[in-house]
């Protein structure tokens, strides 16, 4: 009887398996661990497997013996129980035997990790900043920074419209890089505790509030590498995709240049009075990357979560306690401090935008240079 | 003889309805209440894996929205941690430990009841939470901060009913080491305590010492919210990490309180259906006892990626690997004891060997996690999700599924439905795999675990994961249907109930008497 069940369960585990084969060809399944494109992840994978088939061969004997007698030794079959029970050399064997094999283990690992943490002259290095939800990059020495956020329509996540190919792992701003350079990432964090990983680099690093955590990483080969926020970090955690495009020196100097010369352009007009069509029109962009995650596209929050802008008492009131809000945050709440994330160009438009929509109508207009006089 | 009968009989005075549920002092009584209210939690954690699983079923939002999905992930996790898990350790130890030593009674029979009542209370707090402002927690059951200070008017009733359950632990753990330590019957020596006397005696030390740790976090959050302490913020001179360093020295004993007992619990049930002594009786208490000695050593392997200094790294990683050096000589044990046995598979025996295999599964990966070079790929990823569900649910719930199968003849006197006992095996067996194996293909390929909504690379697997989650989640009504079949009636067990059946409580009828052991038996 209990046989003929055995016999079901593997025709079950068949069954199983066969499905999986199937849904693998036509879906691009990924069974192991991905071989990544720097030497920290090779050594990763490489560990990976090593202790994998250690496991492997374990488990093969274990249960081997597991099920030998399991269909010896059963009662059915006749069997008499033997009587040993205690053997002081069978237990010193299966204890430093097993001690054995995890030196083994060691050893590589060791290695591995003391390649992973070593410092080195780096080629380039980039600040990471993580925020509620999205990501701070600075170009340390290069004047060149950004915020990376999800760039996912809303409409493909409440399914109103097909998933494109890289949904939820597409951003705005992506981070790019040389490849063969080695390049030291500074993490660190402005609200909650976040943590950077792109699985093909390796590495994976917490960005904490007050600390500064190195990881490094270098590029063998062109491409676009995507990843995820791996810290619980609140609502928006699994919206807060990192992509990072590895170009070649030649390209990547060329883009760095364009963002010097987008910067340069941006601060020269931040001096002069923009209209009020001008700031609000920037101003709902602003808004739909960074505050409508919490606030709501209405304006309308989440009540008892996210409170509403439209007709609040922030919004509408005093301009310049408006301003102090955005700037500074709330600390202890999820709003965060605008002032390192945007620029004045963009907290003037978002903060006129607020004032002015969803029935705001107070008229009121912040130019650029009021944010400067307030930061 | 007579005066001996009347002195019985007084004994058996108890109040009668739900009173008698209230004011009880007696073991059985409240191990039974534990038991309920184990099952209960369990179901209500279960739902709300099924709501986590719902959502999960297809990439995109479909069902709830993303902060409650984090309630959800966080409440699953506290429910069946503190709710489900450990009250069903604790019942099972209130109804078996005085007839396993041949003791009366639990030591200290009133705080036995407090230590009960506490629990209801405080379970309603934690699920009141999700009809507050604000939701229920949703920073994770680690309640990391800063984001677990974000949390709405939840927060200090989290921190209360934490504190409620770890009071209720503690008071549990005392009773359970001055039961074990003065009530053993004659004879009984340590050495001869059966191992799920050793392993409870083992753990109940483990939560006196690490669930006051707990306490001390949590209270640290509550002054760091309400009372201006800057413990753990960073801008006040605090560290967040420090909170993470006081959980996981909590956290890791903590995994091992959730396993140990089930270790005692198979170790139990595999000789009597070998019918064949345990092997190496000795090795597998020391092994018990350097598992939870090696617990405090090793908690900051959950931190791998916060930022330690390599020398830390490395520290961590070898005491990491070392645990595998005790839990190896258990399985080892276990399978020696099956081997050249003479053995029949009654539902307890299916679900003791089904731990031993999937239980040792869960073990291989974690030794894969300890290496942390590569655990800095595999953390926070749906590999740990499979790794501690593993060892979690076919690990410690299926050891409270063989154990309730195998002593349930014993304190109802009713032998349970055997076929509807294997097919619950078979079930839960199938689709906890069909649930939890998908998930380390998922996390290898990168998907972040709590998260609400995935890239369309994860579909598949967690497509098959949350057809086997609702798969095994019906199951466990069927569970619940021959518990309550049991109780009302069925065939009647004999004193010995198995054929293989070792040990004191075996010796008393089924079901034993109000007061189990009133003459100490004498042990040789």
């Amino acid at each position: 009887m209990f046989v003929s069940k055995i016999k079901r369960l593997l025709t079950a585990v068949v069954g199983f398996v066969l499905l999986f084969s199937v849904g693998g060809a036509s879906a691009d399944y990924v069974l192991n661990l991905r071989q990544g494109v720097t030497p920290i992840s090779h050594d990763a994978y490489d560990l990976h497997m090593f202790v994998f088939k250690i496991c492997v061969s374990i488990a093969v004997v274990v249960f081997g013996a597991m099920f030998i007698s399991i269909l010896k030794h059963r009662k059915s079959k006749g069997a008499v129980p033997a009587q040993f029970h205690e053997s002081t050399t069978v237990e010193i064997i299966w204890t430093v035997v097993p001690f054995l094999i995890l030196i083994a283990m060691a050893i590589p690992a060791t290695k591995a990790l003391v390649v992973a943490e070593k410092p080195g002259q780096p080629d380039l290095e980039i600040k990471v900043t993580g925020y509620q939800w999205k990501w701070g990059y600075e170009y340390l020495g290069e004047n060149v920074s950004f915020i990376s956020a999800l760039s996912t329509p809303t409409a493909q996540i409440y399914n109103k419209q097909p998933k494109g190919p890289n949904y939820l792992l597409e951003v705005d701003h992506p981070l790019v890089v040389p490849v063969h350079k080695r390049v030291r990432m500074m993490i660190t964090a402005g609200d909650v505790i976040h943590s950077w990983w792109v699985p093909d680099l390796g590495m994976k690093k917490d960005a904490i509030p007050g600390y500064i955590n190195e990881m490094w990483f270098n590029i063998e080969k062109e491409g676009t590498y995507r990843g995820q926020c791996a810290e619980l970090c609140g609502k928006d955690h699994g919206f807060m995709p990192i992509v990072v495009i590895a170009k070649n020196e030649a390209d990547y100097r060329k883009w760095l240049a364009e963002q010097k010369s987008k910067k340069a352009a941006d601060s020269a007009s931040a001096d002069r009075d923009w209209s009020m069509d001008e700031l609000k029109m920037r101003g709902k962009k602003v808004f739909a990357s960074n505050c409508a995650a919490c606030h709501q596209a209405s304006g309308m929050g989440v009540p008892g979560v996210f409170p509403a802008l439209k007709g609040s008492s922030v919004a509408t009131g005093p301009k310049i306690a408006h301003i102090n809000t955005v700037l500074h945050g709330r600390p202890g709440t999820a709003m965060s401090a605008f002032a390192k994330q945007l620029n004045d160009i963009d907290l003037a438009a978002v903060i006129t935008y607020e004032r002015n929509a969803w029935g705001n109508n107070t008229g009121d207009l912040v130019q650029p240079s009021e944010i400067k006089a307030a930061r | 003889m007579s005066t001996a009968t009347t002195h019985d009989a007084h004994h058996e005075e108890h109040p009668k309805g739900l009173l008698r549920w209230v004011f009880t002092t007696n073991h059985k009584d409240i191990g039974t209440l534990y038991l309920i209210f184990a099952l209960t939690m369990f179901f209500i954690g279960g739902a709300m894996a099924m709501v986590i699983r719902a959502e999960l079923f297809q990439p995109g939002l479909q069902f709830v929205n993303p902060q409650f999905f984090n309630s959800m992930t966080t409440m699953h996790a506290l429910i069946m941690v503190f709710g489900a898990v450990m009250p069903a350790f604790v019942g099972l130890a209130n109804w078996l430990i005085p007839m396993m030593i041949g003791a009366p009674d639990m030591a200290l029979p009133r705080m036995n009841n407090w230590s009960f009542w506490i629990l209801p209370f405080a379970g309603t707090m934690l699920i009141g939470t999700l009809f507050m402002q604000g939701g229920a927690p949703a920073g994770g059951w680690t309640m990391y901060p800063p984001l677990v200070l974000q949390t709405g008017n939840a927060f200090p009733f989290l921190i209360f009913s934490v504190h409620l359950l770890g009071i209720s632990s503690i008071m549990g753990a005392i009773n359970i080491i001055v039961t074990i330590m003065n009530m053993r019957a004659p004879g009984m020596t340590m050495m001869k305590m059966p191992l799920f006397v050793w392993t409870w005696l083992i753990t109940a030390y483990l939560l006196i010492a690490v669930m006051p740790v707990l306490a001390g976090a949590v209270t640290m959050l509550l002054t760091d919210r309400f009372f201006g302490t800057s413990f753990f913020n960073a801008a006040g001179g605090g560290d967040p990490v420090l909170f993470q360093h006081i959980f996981w020295f909590f956290g890791h004993p903590e995994v091992y309180i959730m396993i140990l007992p089930a270790f005692g619990i198979v170790s139990a049930i595999i000789p009597t259906f070998a019918r064949k002594r345990l092997f190496g009786y000795s090795s597998m208490v020391y092994a018990t006892a350097s598992i939870a000695f090696l617990s405090f050593l090793v908690w900051a392997h959950h931190m791998f990626t916060v930022g330690m200094p390599l020398t830390g790294e490395l520290f961590f990683m070898y005491a990491t690997m070392l645990i595998a050096v005790p839990t190896g000589v258990k399985v080892f044990n276990w399978v020696a004891t099956m081997w050249k046995g003479s053995m029949t598979f009654e539902t307890p025996m299916l679900f003791s060997i089904a731990f031993v295999m999937l239980f040792t599964i869960g073990g291989f990966s974690g030794l894969m996690m300890s290496m942390a070079p590569v655990d800095f790929q595999y953390h926070d990823t749906y590999f740990i999700v499979a790794h501690f569900h593993y060892v979690l649910v076919p690990g410690a719930v299926f050891a409270i599924f063989a154990a309730v199968y195998y002593w349930l003849p014993k304190w109802t006197g009713n032998m349970y439905d055997e076929k509807l006992g294997k097919l619950h095996f078979w079930l839960s067996t199938i689709f906890v795999n069909v649930l939890f194996f998908p998930q380390h293909f998922l996390g290898l390929a990168g998907m972040p675990r709590r998260i609400p909504d995935y890239s369309t690379q994860f579909a598949g697997f967690n497509e098959i994961s949350s057809i086997g989650g609702f798969a095994f989640g019906l199951t466990q009504l069927l569970f619940l249907y021959i518990l309550i079949k049991t109780v009302r009636g069925g065939s009647k067990a004999t004193d010995q109930v198995w054929e293989g059946a070792e040990g004191l409580e075996w010796t008393l009828s089924s079901p034993p008497p109000y007061h189990s052991f009133t003459v100490a038996p004498e042990v040789k």
